[in-house]
């Protein structure tokens, strides 16, 4: 495990720690009983079937309870060592988590104003600073080459992996020092989909990403250690590579990723 | 092996005659449109001149032309849209990007959906109480825009409501993911992508406002008043009350007046309409996503 200081006052070497976190949708849970800590600069891998928790644990990190109707959260949530609901300002905790959705969401915005929207918001207006980062983005999404004659054109009209892309190049801009990804693949072609992952290899140097993610064998390839979710619990966190030679302490979590149900 | 059996045969009859029932309802509903269209171009055609539209009415409004009424509308008009739409956008903006789903919320929306339903002259009567006594406007453009702005608020409320779903919940999710507020949002993404919508509404109000008759008349509308106003607390002719006037009130009105000026005023509403339809097909044709 690697251990990196954050910053003052934050444990060193987490960042997330979850400790005894339930959500619940209008009263009904949906996730309970959660405790687990993320390492920074780490890949950490969430799997497990449909409706068991996922994207609301993610939700829960960035605070989007607080954009969704009838979803409470109960039990602590810490980023960087920080309580997020001691967070006055839940915008600026969700500028330093960047978030890339199932479905790919590009803007129907122009390319570039896509990956420059998140500067602007912050207030940079100048048309070289956004120029620099907009290139940066696209070129660390494997995106540029692509779209580097056309930034002009709709984010939105791109094809589905692209857009994919550009959705985390958008990511990138708000230079965060998590990534969250929620199943990022589910309708991206598989070649598109390696590409992603190469470039998540490379990030993992310099923030912190959580991986949740439909395929297996995806989080076998990236992360160091994964989570397994179930209807609403976590089973277990297990160093990934035991958890995919047999080692699992729960016989549930080896019929999993062994493809026997999910 | 492939042959029609007794039941496919009857199944196509039957298609056959719902289609001739269903094109056949169809024509009927563009019939009372031609009609009208037909006699009041016929009929009223030969009255339209620059005279006609560009000078005051003489003779006890029996000859001359309809200017104060024509520019009495347009202020009516133009007042109300400035007094509705603002409260109107906005309001639909809370409802449906800031109201949370509660007794409140519900409340508010039964409340526009009844006003929606109050009767034009109930209006008027309200704008008589409100505008014109309470609030000391008296009989004037501004009392009678306020109150064509009340009762066409739903109107522009719904209209902007509707456009503001049409914008996919994700690109929402998707900014406040990165930490927009809600306000940045709706400035940067949802409102731009709406506002053909909004327009559309805002035009059909528009034409909506131009021909009621009943909320004007108590509040603001003079039966004959052959000067042009000079502010919004002056009393005004409108078209809408003047074909009224002209048809029923006054004697010996030559017959081609009122189909004249019906014929004005319906000129102008679908004038606004085509310019709305051609907004939509403009902007539709610049769909983002």
């Amino acid at each position: 495990m690697v251990s990196v200081p954050v910053q003052a006052g934050a444990t060193a070497g987490y960042a997330v720690e979850v400790e005894d976190l339930a959500i619940r949708y209008h009263g009904k849970p949906a996730l309970s009983g959660v405790t687990l800590q993320v390492p920074t600069h780490e890949i950490f891998g969430i799997i497990g079937p449909a409706n068991s928790g996922k994207t609301s644990f993610l939700r829960a990190i960035n605070r989007m309870d607080l954009m969704t109707a009838g979803m409470e959260v109960s039990g602590s949530v810490r980023v960087e060592g920080r309580d997020v609901r001691s967070w006055r300002n839940p915008y600026a905790l969700r500028q330093r988590i960047g978030v890339v959705f199932p479905l790919p969401v590009g803007l129907p915005l122009s390319i570039y104003d896509n990956v420059a929207l998140s500067s602007r918001l912050r207030g940079t207006r100048k048309k070289a600073d956004l120029d620099v980062i907009v290139e940066r983005c696209l070129r660390r999404a494997a995106l540029w080459d692509e779209v580097k004659d056309r930034l002009d054109s709709l984010g939105s009209l791109l094809s589905g992996g692209q857009q994919q892309r550009l959705t985390i190049a958008r990511a990138l801009s708000q230079d965060p020092s998590i990534l969250l990804l929620d199943e990022f693949s589910i309708a991206v072609d598989p070649v598109t989909t390696m590409r992603i992952e190469e470039v998540l290899a490379e990030l993992k140097s310099e923030m912190t990403i959580v991986l949740v993610t439909n395929l297996v064998q995806q989080a076998r390839r990236l992360a160091s250690r994964t989570a397994f979710f179930l209807t609403g619990e976590l089973v277990e966190v297990t160093e990934t590579e035991t958890m995919f030679e047999g080692g699992a302490k729960d016989p549930r979590t080896t019929a999993y990723v062994e493809g026997k149900f999910g | 092996m492939f042959e029609a059996s007794e039941r496919n045969r009857g199944n196509r009859r039957v298609e056959g005659l719902f289609r001739l029932l269903f094109l056949w309802m169809t024509c009927m509903l563009i019939l009372p449109v031609a009609l009208i269209l037909g006699v009041l171009i016929v009929r009223g055609g030969p009255a339209i001149s620059w005279e006609f539209l560009f000078t005051q009415p003489l003779n006890n409004m029996t000859a001359g032309g309809i200017l104060p009424a024509l520019v009495g509308t347009v202020w009516l008009v133009v007042v109300a849209l400035i007094a509705s739409v603002p409260v109107g956008v906005a309001a639909a903006l809370y409802l449906s990007e800031y109201a949370p789903d509660n007794r409140l919320t519900r409340a508010i929306n039964l409340a526009i959906i009844n006003l929606a339903g109050v009767p034009s002259i109930v209006h008027a009567l309200f704008g008589l109480g409100a505008f014109v006594i309470f609030f000391r406007l008296g009989t004037s453009i501004l009392a009678a825009s306020l109150t064509l702005a009340v009762m066409t608020l739903p109107v522009v409320i719904v209209a902007t409501r509707e456009s503001l779903q049409t914008v996919p919940l994700a690109f929402r999710e998707a900014c406040w993911n990165m930490g927009a507020t809600r306000w940045q949002t709706i400035r940067k993404i949802v409102l731009p992508n709406a506002i053909s919508g909004i327009l559309t509404g805002v035009i059909l109000e528009v034409s909506r406002t131009s021909g009621e008759t009943a909320p004007i008349m108590f509040t603001g509308a003079a039966f004959f008043l052959p000067f042009l106003p000079q502010g919004v607390l002056d009393q005004t002719m409108a078209m809408s009350l003047h074909l009224f006037v002209i048809s029923t009130q006054v004697p010996d009105v030559p017959e081609h007046m009122p189909f004249g000026v019906a014929l004005v005023l319906i000129s102008m509403v679908l004038a606004m309409n085509g310019l709305s339809i051609a907004f939509r097909v403009y902007l539709r044709g610049r769909k983002k996503w």
